[in-house]
């Protein structure tokens, strides 16, 4: 049981772009090398327009399923893989992370990337999911996705591209809306 | 709706670029003219008063005290169509989501708490040095992780091409930190003290003087983005985004006390801010509960 309350969140606002983003800061590794992904997608609103100020992060295990500890995710060094990434959405909504497909934490789990998102206009940030699309018997079993309607479930499966990368979107809101997590487990979280 | 965004302003790095001259040009001569459609700070006061006053019947009802701001709060136009409509999904986090991206000496260096030495000459403001620890849910310290934040300037001008407010940017100030916490928990911050700034929300809609902070904790579910005021503003009351928080003692969590024990004479007047993130949810390591640093590259 918690015994303080938690601060409470606030919108990230218009004016990050000179704060939060850095350099590399979506290349969990080097486009290109062995093994990397393109993780992509585009973030819309309730209207179905591409937001242009969102700002995503990533945090996932490596290749072999391994939670990394490592540091240097603010100064890459071109060969440590850190698990973390950031990715400030262009003017058309659409984010871009380069990374590795996540292994499972644990054996028969299925693989997801966690995420968080964060916006001018979204009062605090929201956590969701992508998860990988292959393994369809872990999906199944996993407790977060079996707990959602199909519709709902769909929202957090991102699609296999042609060249391996992984597409999926966000909606804050409207049809199709990204099922967002709470982990709380207080009285009085965001509703 | 999409604003121009010049991605020279947008990907520099404050620490070795100077983006001030170019944003400058951008700045406005004049005032912008006021915008006849504009709602009134009156219209959006009422609605602000009706959401407090249904809130206040809500908790004599017996209803639990919000913590967090409403993700759905239309007095701040802009979360009307950015707000999920659904439940958020109750979920207990998996092994991933149970620790938190490590960050340390090497991502952040020392000097970047500073952020009035990042240029040739001294900003112009009120210097102030802001400090405070961070902890979990549980009252523990969150030791070796990274605090992030940025601010207006003296002025209330955010060095950002997407501010047009006609004040002066400061050649001498960036309004951009970083640091780790210590064993602690704690961090401290030495920025000028950000002007009031106004934004297109309403008509003469000004947000109070705050300061954003981004915190990590040791799991990714505490992760969170916020921002911190000054004791005292008048603007308060009047703004949409610190009214999104409903219950008077959540909001009051986002206001900095003022410390003179800790204010350096001739120098700098100092506020205290601790943040508690939330509980947590794993057992942590021996490193974690001693707060030992982040680095660890062995």
């Amino acid at each position: 049981m918690s015994k303080l309350t938690p601060t409470p969140g606030q919108t990230v606002g218009p004016f990050y772009g000179y704060a939060l983003p850095y350099a590399k800061d979506r290349e969990l590794l080097a486009p290109g090398s062995p093994g990397s992904i393109r993780l992509q997608g585009t973030v819309y609103d309730g209207a179905g327009h591409p937001i242009p100020d969102a700002i995503l992060e990533i945090w996932q295990a490596d290749a072999d399923g391994k939670v990394p500890h490592r540091t240097g995710s603010l100064v890459r060094d071109g060969y440590t893989f850190t698990g973390f990434g950031r990715s400030a959405v262009g003017n058309t909504g659409d984010f871009t992370f380069t990374t590795v497909n996540p292994g499972p934490t644990e054996e028969g789990a299925a693989p997801f990337i966690a995420v968080a998102v964060f916006a001018r206009g979204l009062m605090n940030r929201l956590f969701t999911r992508v998860y990988l699309p292959e393994d369809e018997e872990a999906l199944a079993k996993d407790p977060l996705l079996s707990a959602l309607a199909p519709d709902r479930r769909r929202t957090l499966i991102a699609r296999r591209d042609a060249d391996g990368g992984l597409t999926w979107d966000i909606r804050l809101q409207g049809d199709g809306e990204t099922v967002f997590l709470d982990f709380s487990d207080a009285e009085g979280a965001s509703k | 709706m999409p604003e121009e965004i010049n991605l020279e302003i947008y990907n520099a790095d404050p620490l070795t670029e100077d983006v001030s001259d170019e944003a400058t040009e951008a700045a406005p001569k004049t005032y912008a003219p006021l915008d006849a459609a504009a709602e009134s700070q009156a219209d959006l006061s009422a609605e602000m008063k009706a959401i407090g006053e249904a809130y206040a019947q809500a908790l004599k009802n017996g209803a639990p005290a919000e913590t967090q701001p409403r993700l759905d709060y239309a007095p701040y136009r802009s979360s009307v169509l950015r707000h999920p409509t659904k439940d958020l999904h109750h979920a207990d986090p998996e092994t991933i989501e149970l620790y938190s991206p490590a960050f340390g000496h090497m991502d952040v260096h020392a000097l970047e708490a500073d952020l009035t030495i990042q240029h040739n000459g001294e900003p112009l403001g009120e210097r102030i040095v802001v400090s405070g620890r961070v902890l979990d849910g549980d009252g523990r310290p969150v030791a070796g992780q990274l605090v992030e934040i940025w601010q207006a300037n003296s002025a209330g001008r955010y060095i950002h091409k997407r501010d047009q407010h006609p004040a002066p940017l400061d050649p001498n100030f960036t309004g951009v930190g970083r640091c780790i916490t210590g064993a602690d928990g704690s961090y401290s911050f030495t920025t000028i003290k950000p002007g009031a700034y106004p934004w297109k929300n309403h008509l003469n809609a000004w947000r109070p003087a705050h300061i954003h902070f981004s915190l990590f904790g040791q799991e990714f579910t505490q992760r969170i983005i916020t921002q911190m005021y000054f004791p005292g503003d008048q603007l308060f009351p009047l703004d949409p985004i610190y009214q999104s928080i409903v219950d008077q003692d959540a909001r009051d969590r986002l206001v900095a006390t003022y410390n003179h024990e800790q204010t350096k004479p001739e120098w700098a007047l100092a506020y205290n801010w601790d943040i508690v993130l939330t509980g947590s949810k794993r057992t942590w390591t021996e490193n974690e509960a001693l707060g030992a640093e982040g680095d660890d590259h062995e």
